[in-house]
């Protein structure tokens, strides 16, 4: 085989401007972040600050609140809601994964059935807020999105690959169904539950949706859900300048513009900068997705 | 997911039956009890939302609640496809779920045949970890992006037309423009995760099939023709048939957070989901919005069901259930 050749070279050179063009757009945001108001005003945005400045990191700074408080919510419930849907779906993946489970035939159809049907956004709102009382609550972000068909078959799939002479073991024992979910089965697939917690992780933490539809009061927001108001709401930023103005000399001009920008930054950040971390798991949990169970 | 309807394999014998029966309905029960959590939440926020699509057929009363609002029969459906958006949102939603399939599918195999012809292990790490980069952060980030391009004074896009000595253009009012910019948004966001997808099959294929064919003379294309695209038919297919619900539903994501919203772009940027969803939140008219998501859901199940169908018909390995 040939160590070098123009075709191959060719694809280096469109993988590289690809993977660029996946890159930069994020980095401009940085860019732009860290851009002075009036460099913006005149030049409009660059790929490199003409004009460096920090302000609108400080604007973003003397009025923390919001973010603050949309950090919390989002971390809490993405903790929460990543560890409970793991739980509750390995609990119902185990039995599936019995060749003799009596009803596992039933409970199969039952899960496969919410794959392909769903009721839609108007009767899940009416339930969920009028008869259930989860609007504007904290565990509207929890408890809908708990179980995922398609994790569970996942999930299902994995336990199924385990040796069953081990549990059979645990069995003689004298161990019962649950020492042996408990004991056995979730030790030995730390592999599928780190990939699914990771990738139910990523999905919360990127949830505007839910607060979208169902939050109202401001103290309950998700991050992006902010991000987005911030970005679309021109009073909204002015509000936070005028509060936060005190700090800036009058004949200043406030970083309005990037302010968004940095905002955008400081909520999406340090998931940016986990991200090749975890990748590893990210790309396993869209493979085990495509595999045929 | 072959394996989702496979009998109960053991059965044990008649003979052995009275001594185990006791054993075994202790063991069924704990399994059942292990099922339960999952069993409930699915009833109540999978199930009883399907039970509530009745709310489609009558005309919603809040306070009366979904079971005491008064039967209307078809006159929901009736209401919504008589209106004027229903042509509109029912064109963008299939055109773009069309246009995103077959670009989707195009471009994401493109990618995953030059990555696989990448030797090199750092290099292909590097790749891969950049572009998959886009569908690792929210919907709204990408707003973000797409608005640092195209804001119609700052922007990157007006910037470069200024230069070539081009006129501005006020992207976010003109609707016109929006069918490219969706589609570039979503590949770009989608092809590296997809490509991967196809990539980790193509690393299943026996490599030994294409040396055969190299040695027959076969060149790059026909060994891509003959070799490497029926050996990914499979999944292909699988991928083929679970975006076919998408075919009818559309990312609300994408349509409700790059085009912000905006009223002006609603002749090409408004489907379905962003339909309904302004339904749900400015009228109160919760039945015929309801209508529509019933009929979009019925729509994607015959969707899904029907090509599952047909490739079971013409190759039931590659079906998906």
């Amino acid at each position: 085989m040939k160590r070098f050749s123009i075709g191959r070279l060719i694809i280096h050179i469109i993988l590289v401007l690809l993977s660029l063009a996946c890159i930069i757009p994020i980095l401009f945001l940085v860019s732009i972040s860290l851009s002075a108001e009036e460099s913006i005003a005149q030049y409009g945005y660059t790929f490199i600050p003409k004009i460096f400045s920090l302000k609108a990191y400080q604007m973003a700074f003397a009025n923390p609140t919001e973010i603050l408080d949309a950090y919390k919510v989002t971390a809490a419930y993405s903790i929460l809601g990543v560890v409970l849907s793991l739980i509750v779906q390995s609990m119902v993946a185990y039995p599936l994964s019995k060749p003799n489970y009596k009803f596992k035939k039933i409970t199969t159809v039952y899960i496969f059935i919410t794959m392909l049907f769903s009721g839609g956004l108007v009767p899940s709102y009416i339930i969920n807020t009028q008869y259930l009382q989860l609007g504007d609550s904290f565990w509207i972000y929890i408890f809908p999105s708990l179980v995922g068909a398609w994790n569970i078959i996942v999930m299902r799939t994995f336990f199924q690959g385990l040796p069953a002479g081990l549990t059979e073991a645990a069995k003689i024992d004298g161990a019962n169904e649950f020492q042996i979910y408990l004991k056995m089965i979730l030790p030995l697939s730390t592999p599928v539950l780190a990939t699914l917690g990771f990738m139910t992780l990523l999905g919360k933490w990127n949830d505007w949706n839910t607060s979208l539809i169902y939050i109202r009061n401001t103290k309950l927001y998700s991050l992006q859900y902010l991000l987005q108001r911030i970005l679309r709401e021109a009073e909204y930023v002015k509000k936070v300048a005028d509060t936060s103005s005190a700090g800036f000399i009058n004949t200043d001009t406030l970083p309005i513009e990037t302010y968004k920008y940095a905002m955008c930054i400081l909520a999406s950040g340090p998931m940016l900068i986990v991200f090749p971390f975890f990748q590893k798991y990210f790309t396993k949990g869209l493979t085990i997705g495509a595999v045929k169970g | 997911m072959k394996t989702i309807f496979t009998r109960n394999e053991s059965r044990i014998p008649f003979g052995r039956r009275g001594l185990k029966s006791n054993y075994r309905a202790k063991e069924t029960i704990e399994l059942f009890v292990l099922t339960l959590p999952a069993v409930l939440l699915l009833l109540i926020f999978a199930y009883w939302p399907m039970f509530g699509v009745i709310v489609a057929f009558k005309r919603f009363n809040p306070n009366a609640g979904i079971l005491a609002s008064e039967w209307v029969g078809f006159q929901n459906f009736e209401f919504f496809f008589s209106s004027q958006d229903a042509w509109r949102v029912l064109r963008n939603t299939v055109l773009y779920g069309i246009d995103f399939q077959i670009v989707g599918l195009v471009s994401a195999l493109a990618l995953a045949i030059l990555m696989y012809n990448v030797r090199s292990r750092a290099a292909l790490k590097f790749y891969q970890t950049s572009m998959i980069l886009p569908k690792f952060i929210s919907m709204v980030l990408v707003a973000y992006i797409t608005y640092a391009v195209l804001n119609p004074v700052s922007g990157i896009a007006n910037q470069l037309i200024r230069a070539f000595g081009g006129n501005s253009v006020q992207w976010y009012s003109e609707p016109k423009y929006w069918p490219f910019i969706l589609t570039i948004v979503e590949v770009w966001k989608t092809v590296g995760m997809n490509s991967i997808v196809y990539y980790a099959a193509m690393m299943g294929i026996d490599e030994t099939l294409f040396e055969a064919a190299r040695i027959d003379g076969a060149n790059r294309w026909q060994e891509i023709r003959h070799i490497m695209l029926p050996e990914l038919s499979s999944v292909i297919c699988i991928l083929l048939i679970l975006g076919m619900g998408g075919l009818i539903s559309g990312d609300f994501g994408l349509f409700y957070q790059v085009p912000m919203n905006i009223g002006v772009l609603y002749p090409t940027t408004d489907i379905i989901n962003t339909y309904t969803f302004r339904g749900l939140m400015s009228t109160t008219n919760w039945g015929m919005t309801s209508a529509v998501g019933l009929f979009q859901s019925v729509i994607s199940l015959i969707l899904i069901v029907g090509s599952n169908l047909i490739i079971k018909k013409i190759e039931p390995a590659n079906s998906l259930f």
